[in-house]
């Protein structure tokens, strides 16, 4: 006999404004097997779910129906309160009354008869429910952090403080990230490098972080606490641990003019070549597509000077896998392409530049030793245009329509440090709107436009023409003074959207982690859970989540890496118990389930069985592994002869769904 | 619903324009080749529509300086298309009886090369119905 409880939440107005939850609760009190139904204002408060803890006790239920939110917010925390009160969680149902019924209908009549045959639904299949006990699956001690520009290495320095082994991957030579060109940082002005090198040092030296640069990660395979990735090594040329950083072979490299990508092709480089004095690794890297030896089998100079022979012509790439309990995602961002901006003439001068590019040219370590000089013949720029919002804010193909949150900051820097360099420079900064949310960013901005005189102008440049003699003439709008501006600038700077790094979808696959439209990964509640993938036991940090400065980026990445060390730390996890299973004497060997698992899990044994006439049969029979086996049904679909079926999900309660609605 | 909020209810819907989705950038008055003739400029375009005053954009000479060049258009980030605003503002003008912009004797004193040709085809666009 079912006692079933059925427990209505208002959810403050979320549902009780468009669903009569009083009305539902009564008409559920009457479906077969309900010996209880109530509504509540919050079910999931503590009160709430006292609530449901007493009746569960009191009338001794058999199954519970939560009309509330999606499972995905609330299941656990039902389940538990269940567990808590003596009734296994899995004889739980809950009906998605708000998300899949208040918030997306208006008609208050037709909202409640849709919440009434959710609640049905549930109840019909609460009814077929059985108790189900989770397996247990050890964790391996040891994460894999993708990524180490200042996000991954603070994630990667804070778990190998809590103990753990970590491998920081980066498809770079060198870590640091992007973090590496920046000159200066906003709101304070302190120099990047100074902050960025001793931690990259940290990194280097701390002997439970394993650095892998240069390497890709190609696959990844299983699931929480025990991943499976394969971690592809490029070939470098240059074996890591013999190189001693000497940077002879750089000196002595014959093919001197392969564009410099660090300082993002504003002057050129070695074709074996360390990216910038600071890297970690100090070790050098041939570029392929550049090297005569590789090439064309010639030269062989750089070999013939490393003294410490650390020069192999015949490195070739290789693959290697690691287990992993946890995996913290941080492969961040870039600037995007500005070239389908034409009106901005940057693919017709040199002149035009991006931030990033002018962040190079006034860097200590960029093309010019930090003095400002402009590309095309090397002169000081007297007038320098800064436009804001290329392709951020945009709904158009050619940008980004979000915000990309650090550009007024990082433009009110650049004018205000040239305006302190050059005081004889003319600078003026066109804006859609500032927005400088944060700690001191706003006096920031200010202190550009009071004290540096930098000339703040609220509208945009329409049309840059360049000019024979290298200098732009940039036609643009002045809206508070109602004007249209002709000035004629020896540099135009554009301050180009972020996008996420193009390394970022292949991963997302790999980890079947979800991105948004734009890209960018998804957290797995925008609120409560911002630094964990709805994928578990993936964690996101940095850019690679959102546009984000570094103050942001580093929070995010200790509080990533705390969730990353909760997992490590504990000995086993509790698996799933909704996963798919074979009844034996249906099963017919045929395959079909196997070639659709996406996750592996399912093998073919040979089993003997006990025929009617006492004779032995031994036929092929479909396994499956509990512990890889996801629960995401594709087998049960596959199956011609339905002998696969998911705990929890079986095709009867289904069916008592279906049945149910259909009423 | 009164006369200015009804006509921008029409100028909305001819030109297809939602002058809601203007974020104030600029950007259209910024490329705006003939910006210095108008007495109203494209972002003033969207912004006077959006508060119901095309009975003051038909009275003005700006509607006749627009070249129709379409850069507004094209390079508007928000996809609000001010140029589309404008030929529909102009097309309401040319449509009121007795309210001709041109009359066909003055047509001649007005051929100079300042004349943007687009306002000579719309003039006699109304005598053709």
């Amino acid at each position: 006999m079912q006692k079933i409880g059925v427990f209505v939440c208002h959810c403050g107005t979320n549902i009780s404004a468009t669903v009569d939850v009083a009305k539902v609760a009564e008409t559920l009190a009457k479906e077969p097997g309900v010996i209880y139904s109530t509504d509540y204002q919050f079910m999931c408060s503590l009160a709430g779910q006292n609530l449901i803890i007493d009746k569960i006790k009191e009338l001794d239920l058999t199954g519970v129906v939560i009309c509330s939110c999606s499972p995905r917010m609330h299941e656990l925390t039902f389940r538990k309160a269940a567990d808590k009160a003596g009734l296994n969680g899995f004889l739980l149902e809950m009906a998605n009354i708000r998300e899949q019924d208040a918030w997306v209908h208006k008609d208050r009549e037709e909202a409640t008869l849709k919440a009434v045959a959710l609640g049905r639904a549930a109840i019909a299949k609460v009814a077929l429910n059985e108790a189900l006990i989770p397996g247990e699956s050890k964790v391996t001690k040891r994460a894999l952090v993708i990524g180490a520009g200042i996000a991954g290495m603070q994630a990667a320095l804070d778990i190998a403080d809590a103990g753990f082994s970590v491998d920081l991957v980066d498809i770079e030579p060198t870590i640091g990230g992007l973090m590496t060109q920046v000159d200066k940082t906003f709101p304070t002005l302190d120099c990047a490098s100074c902050i960025l090198t001793p931690k990259m040092v940290d990194v280097q030296q701390h002997e439970l972080i394993n650095l892998m640069t240069f390497c890709e990660v190609e696959k990844v395979e299983g699931y929480i606490g025990n991943f499976i990735a394969t971690i592809k090594k490029k070939a470098r040329y240059v074996d890591p641990d013999a190189c001693t950083g000497c940077g002879l072979c750089t000196q002595k490299c014959p093919t001197k003019n392969v564009l410099n990508s660090f300082n993002l092709n504003l002057d050129n480089r070695s074709a074996i070549y360390i990216p910038f004095p600071q890297a970690v690794p100090l070790v050098a890297i041939i570029d392929a597509a550049h090297c005569k030896k590789l090439q064309e089998g010639k030269c062989g100079v750089c070999a013939a000077v490393c003294a410490p022979k650390a020069i192999h012509y015949d490195d070739c790439d290789k693959l290697v896998e690691n287990k992993y309990g946890a995996i913290v995602v941080a492969t961040g961002f870039n600037p995007i392409e500005v070239h389908a901006f034409n009106e901005f003439a940057y693919d017709q001068s040199p002149n035009v530049i991006t931030s990033l590019e002018y962040e190079r040219l006034m860097s200590a370590t960029g093309p010019n030793g930090g003095t400002v000089l402009r590309p095309s013949d090397k002169k000081h720029p007297k007038t320098i245009v800064f436009q804001q919002c290329v392709g951020s804010r945009d709904t158009t193909s050619r940008g980004k329509t979000y915000c990309s949150g650090i550009c007024c900051m990082y433009t009110a820097k650049h004018a205000m440090l040239t305006r302190e360099k050059y005081p004889d420079t003319d600078v003026y900064v066109f804006y859609t709107d500032i927005r400088t949310p944060g700690k001191g960013f706003d006096e920031f901005h200010r202190r550009a436009v009071e004290q540096y005189g930098v000339h703040y102008i609220k509208g945009s440049i329409g049309k840059v023409v360049p000019m024979s003699n290298g200098n732009l003439k940039v036609q643009a709008s002045d809206l508070l003074m109602q004007r249209q501006l002709h000035i004629e600038a020896d540099l135009v700077v554009l301050a180009a959207a972020m996008e996420p790094d193009k390394s970022a979808k292949h991963l997302a696959q790999q980890l079947t982690a979800s991105m948004d439209n734009d890209g960018w990964f998804t957290e797995s509640h925008p609120k409560l859970r911002p630094v964990e993938s709805p994928t578990a036991g993936v964690f996101l940090a940095g850019a690679c989540q959102g546009p984000k400065d570094i103050p942001s980026t580093v929070a995010q990445a200790g509080a990533a890496a705390s969730k990353a060390i909760i997992l490590l730390i504990k000995d086993k996890l509790k698996g799933n118990p909704c996963v798919a299973h074979s009844a034996e004497n249906m099963c017919n060997g045929c395959g079909a389930c196997a070639n659709v698992c996406p996750y592996s899990a399912i093998t073919y044994v040979e089993k003997e069985f006990r025929m009617p006439d006492r004779t032995t049969l031994i036929r092929r029979v479909a396994s499956v592994n509990p512990a890889v086996c996801q629960g995401c049904g594709a087998c049960t679909v596959a199956c011609p002869s339905g002998a696969m079926d998911i705990f929890g999900f079986s095709n009867k309660q289904i069916m008592g769904e279906v049945d149910a609605i259909c009423q | 619903m009164n006369k200015s909020e009804l006509l921008k209810e029409q100028v909305q819907r001819n030109s297809g324009v939602n002058v809601l989705k203007c974020m104030r950038c600029g950007k259209c008055s910024a490329t705006c080749p003939n910006y210095d003739v108008m007495e109203y400029h494209p972002h003033q375009f969207v912004n006077m529509v959006e508060n119901n005053q095309v009975e003051l954009l038909m009275k003005s000479e700006s509607l006749y300086m627009c070249l129709t060049c379409f850069a507004c258009v094209e390079r508007c980030p928000r996809g609000v298309e001010p140029g589309k605003l404008v030929e529909a503002i102009r097309l309401e003008a040319v449509r009121i009886k007795e309210n001709n912009h041109l009359k066909p004797d003055q047509i001649v004193k007005k051929l100079t090369d300042k004349m943007p040709q687009q306002a000579i085809v719309t003039a006699f666009r109304k005598y053709t119905k």
